[in-house]
């Protein structure tokens, strides 16, 4: 039972709260702000910048000319969606097989797919990279959604049993009586049912490619650069555009902070292996 | 239990995933393996010899190993320190009620979203630079002579960066891990007794230890392989007190071409990720029974 | 068409054997209940009938034809489960539709039947709603308005009204019971509930650790029970057994007499005992005896309204034309 709490207490917890909030959101605010400064502006101390009232969207135009962010974003979008997609394709059918059809392996098996996500990416780095090199795919989108789609595999698996396991096995032995096929079964019953858990599970492994940024930045260069690799481009001097570095770090992360914020919940779970509900 | 004819099926249709993931594991892995013992430098091409265990003899005495070492231990550890504590602080302030509540909770955990190139370009461009970020700004302002971060506290730096990204998982979790806790158990404390202190050490406490371990595992494994916050502030400098094992291996491998080494290190990596990894997976199985 | 007839099946999970090999005919039109406490292997034996479950050995025909090996879908039988386990995605009008859209039957007949059904089951006006818009009786409707469309070659239900509350699962009990009488088609129903097994059932067989302890119609079982098992399940209270010099008076290992059968008077009588407990039900009345001739608990019946109390001594009488006489392996003497 909730029980009613004293106003002042409220009102303070609020400001507490409010204000670690606030301060950890601050520098993503701060290159908002920033990003619609000219560059003389952004380099002021923060007080001249907040009061001043000169605003412009110079810096998103700049971006893209010089640059071409749409080109990166693109690269982004294929990478995360294409290797997310992928991953759900081979996911679901092995995720229906050890959460309906469970034999003395399957928890085996399903710790087997989480030990490969346990090996540190640096430790395959070389062979990796000497692979793609040798098959002419470093620098291309192929090879990062091929990799990104392996590196999010065992999450997809998890994420979708964990969901699916929720679905109660007499529904789907119900479908098989009521004359359903295996591939019937799948797309009638199960995949409608299970359609907030795959959800969740895309939104998430979006996310975390969208994000990844040790492949990202080892195995590309110009041409098949997302948007990690294109932001790290700005450590050298470029990043002293404050404006302009504002401006293409905005538009690299609003999307996935958008998205991020629909799946707090999912989250969680797919990021615990269901350790945490 | 099921039938004969679904468990065929079963068996097909898990194939895929296991086929690519075992490919996926076993050839970089043995690749890893082999060429750790080579002499392989992609710059002086040749026959590469096998050398034994001359790779892991040279990587291992190379003072660059000891620091690296020392310097993942110390952003792992500083990290989860930070993480840990503050998570629980914040988890419990969430846990409050409040106005604005979900608002309050986008905003703590937005940093977990944004993607590592960028927030350690909005750090140490923005933040941490003496002359023109924020920190600089506020240093003058009271007078003080500003701190260079990135020469000064160089590591210091990058655990303060890190932490920002992953606070907000911890804070996520352990909330999450909060929620769950049935209420009538803190009421029945109250009703024993309890003050809140108790009430926290007794109660909340051991019900958060299970998420406290996951937490602290699963963010390991990730902080082991830090590398893009790296790249972009420091390259691992000054000297290498920024340099982690990921960052060392990376600059043995892809900058100095040295592939028989930059195996010899990850193999390494492995064998020390996997110690971890024993752990979080012993946790994650027993969940599974339950 | 469902005659049902399985021959040596067994069932063996792992190194555990659910079921050991068993025989069993189940005629066309019956309402044939498996009743047992529970893990007593009732269910598995219906999924094995559905095809949910593989036998290990033994075979299944299913009018006639050898259906073995054939999947769940092709046996022509419909199941309804504990659960109800309605797809939650779809109305009702659509989950009751499912398994004719499965068995592409033609739209115009797919609607004459659904129509049908829903009239019979009274779901009419709740066509349109989702399953979690239902109350728990509906649920059950909407599950055998499913089970009906198909005009299976008999119904499955496995534990259908377990999840109902006391009031309504009479009232579904008697929904069924018509539901059988009027389309005279085989029904199988599991239950771990011996009242259901004896108000439903045609015939009812009386499961115990996979092993079928008797075959029977309801009263076979309650005149003459096999062995002390089916004795002390069938029935309510339970049947009371005594054992020693008395039994042996009788001839036996173990006597067993109903509490319905012991004659209970203030004034004398074979046995006299002091009472303890009593359940007063209104119709009837429920005393525990400890009667001090056995030196043990016995339950009796009183009829109506009897006036004794906690501490009271009253005198029993069994009555003998009812007295149940085992042997030491538990088997009935005739």
């Amino acid at each position: 039972m909730a029980r009613s709490v004293k106003t002042s207490r409220k009102a303070v917890t609020t400001l507490v709260a409010g204000t670690l909030g606030l301060l950890m959101f601050f520098p993503v605010l701060w290159i908002v702000i920033l990003s619609f400064k000219s560059e003389g502006d952004a380099i002021k101390a923060p007080l001249a910048v907040l009061f001043s009232t000169d605003w412009t969207t110079e810096s998103y135009g700049a971006v893209q000319a010089r640059s071409d962010y749409l080109k990166h974003f693109s690269n982004s979008v294929v990478i995360s969606f294409g290797s997310t997609f992928l991953g759900l394709l081979v996911a679901i059918p092995a995720a229906w097989a050890m959460a309906f059809v469970p034999g003395k392996r399957t928890k085996d098996v399903l710790m087997w797919m989480l030990s490969t996500k346990m090996l540190p990416p640096v430790g395959v780095l070389v062979p990796i990279y000497l692979i793609f090199r040798d098959l002419g795919i470093l620098d291309s989108r192929v090879g990062l959604v091929f990799v990104l789609m392996m590196i999010n595999l065992p999450i997809i698996i998890w994420m979708l049993f964990t969901y699916f396991r929720e679905i109660p096995g007499e529904i789907l032995e119900a479908a098989r009586m009521d004359g359903a096929s295996l591939r019937e079964e799948i797309i009638h019953v199960l995949t409608p049912m299970a359609i907030p858990g795959i959800a969740s599970t895309v939104l998430l492994n979006i996310i975390l490619a969208w994000n990844e940024a040790f492949w990202t930045l080892n195995l590309t260069s110009a041409k098949a650069a997302p948007l990690t690799a294109f932001i790290a481009s700005y450590s050298s001097p470029e990043g002293l555009f404050y404006a302009k570095l504002s401006a293409a770090s905005v538009m690299a992360i609003a999307p996935i902070l958008i998205l991020g914020w629909f799946s707090q919940k999912q989250l969680v779970r797919g990021l615990t292996f269901g350790a945490v509900k | 239990m099921a039938t004969k004819a679904s468990r065929t099926a079963a068996r097909m249709m898990i194939s895929p995933a296991v086929v690519l993931l075992l490919g996926w594991m076993l050839v970089p892995l043995s690749l890893t393996i082999y060429f750790s013992f080579l002499r392989y430098n992609l710059i002086t091409p040749g026959t590469n010899p096998f050398v034994g265990w001359e790779n892991y003899y040279w990587f291992l005495t190379d003072p660059s190993f000891k620091a690296a070492m020392i310097n993942t231990l110390v952003l792992v550890g500083g990290v989860l320190l930070i993480t840990v504590v503050g998570g629980i602080l914040m988890a419990l302030l969430l846990d409050q009620p409040m106005w604005g509540q979900g608002i309050i909770r986008i905003m703590v955990i937005a940093p977990f979203f944004v993607m590592p190139t960028v927030s350690g370009l909005i750090w140490k461009n923005m933040f941490m630079n003496p002359v023109n970020g924020i920190f600089g700004h506020i240093a003058q302002g009271l007078g003080v002579e500003p701190i260079s971060f990135f020469s000064q506290i160089p590591l210091l730096s990058i655990i303060f960066i890190v932490s920002w990204q992953w606070l907000p998982f911890a804070t996520l979790i352990l909330l999450t891990a909060l929620q769950s806790l049935d209420q009538e158990q803190l009421e029945a404390a109250e009703m024993d007794g309890a003050s809140w202190i108790s009430r926290f050490f007794y109660i909340m406490l051991p019900h958060l230890a299970r998420s406290i371990t996951v937490v602290i595992l699963i963010q390991t494994i990730f902080l082991l392989s830090i590398f893009a916050e790296i790249l972009v502030t420091t390259n691992g400098g000054p000297g290498t007190s920024t340099t982690n094992l990921t960052y060392l291996i990376y600059v043995a491998s892809l900058l100095q071409f040295d592939v028989g080494m930059g195996s010899a290190g990850g193999v390494i990596a492995i064998i020390l990720a996997n110690i971890v990894a024993i752990f979080l997976m012993r946790m994650i199985g027993k969940n599974l029974d339950a | 068409m469902g005659r049902i007839q399985l021959s040596q099946v067994s069932k063996v999970f792992g190194d555990v054997e659910v079921i050991p090999p068993l025989d069993l005919d189940i005629e066309d039109g019956e309402f044939m209940v498996f009743v047992g406490p529970s893990g007593c292997g009732k269910s598995t034996l219906l999924r094995l009938i559905a095809g949910l479950e593989d036998v290990t050995t033994g075979s299944i025909v299913i009018d006639g034809s050898d259906a073995t090996t054939v999947p769940p879908a092709k046996r022509g039988l419909a199941m309804v489960f504990q659960s109800y386990a309605l797809y939650p995605h779809m109305s009702v009008r659509k989950n009751i539709a499912f398994p004719m859209k499965m068995a592409r039957m033609p739209q115009d007949e797919q609607v004459r039947r659904l129509e049908a059904a829903a009239q019979v089951l009274n779901l009419t006006e709740y066509l349109d709603r989702r399953p979690g818009q239902l109350s728990g009786g509906q649920r059950q409707r909407v599950a055998i308005g499913r089970a009906i469309v198909r005009e299976p070659a008999a119904f499955l239900f496995d534990e259908p009204l377990s999840n109902l509350d006391a009031a309504l699962r009479v009232g579904m009990r008697l929904e069924i019971s018509e539901l059988h009488k009027r389309l005279q088609t085989t029904m199988v129903y599991v239950t771990h509930d011996q009242v259901e097994a004896m108000t439903m059932a045609d015939k009812i067989v009386v499961l115990h650790a996979g092993v079928i302890e008797q075959v029977g119609s309801p009263l076979e079982l309650y005149r003459s029970p096999q062995n002390t098992f089916v004795a002390g399940f069938i029935g309510s209270p339970k049947m009371n057994f005594i054992e020693g010099p008395e039994a042996a008076s009788h001839d036996a290992h173990t006597v067993g007499i109903r509490p319905e059968h012991i004659d209970v008077s203030s004034g004398s009588g074979t046995w006299t005992g002091t009472v303890g407990v009593s359940e007063h039900l209104g119709s009837d009345t429920f005393f525990h005896v400890t009667v001090d001739e056995l030196s043990q608990l016995l339950t009796v019946r009183a009829g109506g309204e009897v006036d004794l109390h906690y501490g009271d001594t009253i005198h029993l009488t069994p009555n003998l034309d009812h007295l149940h006489r085992f042997d030491e392996r538990g088997l009935r003497i005739s």
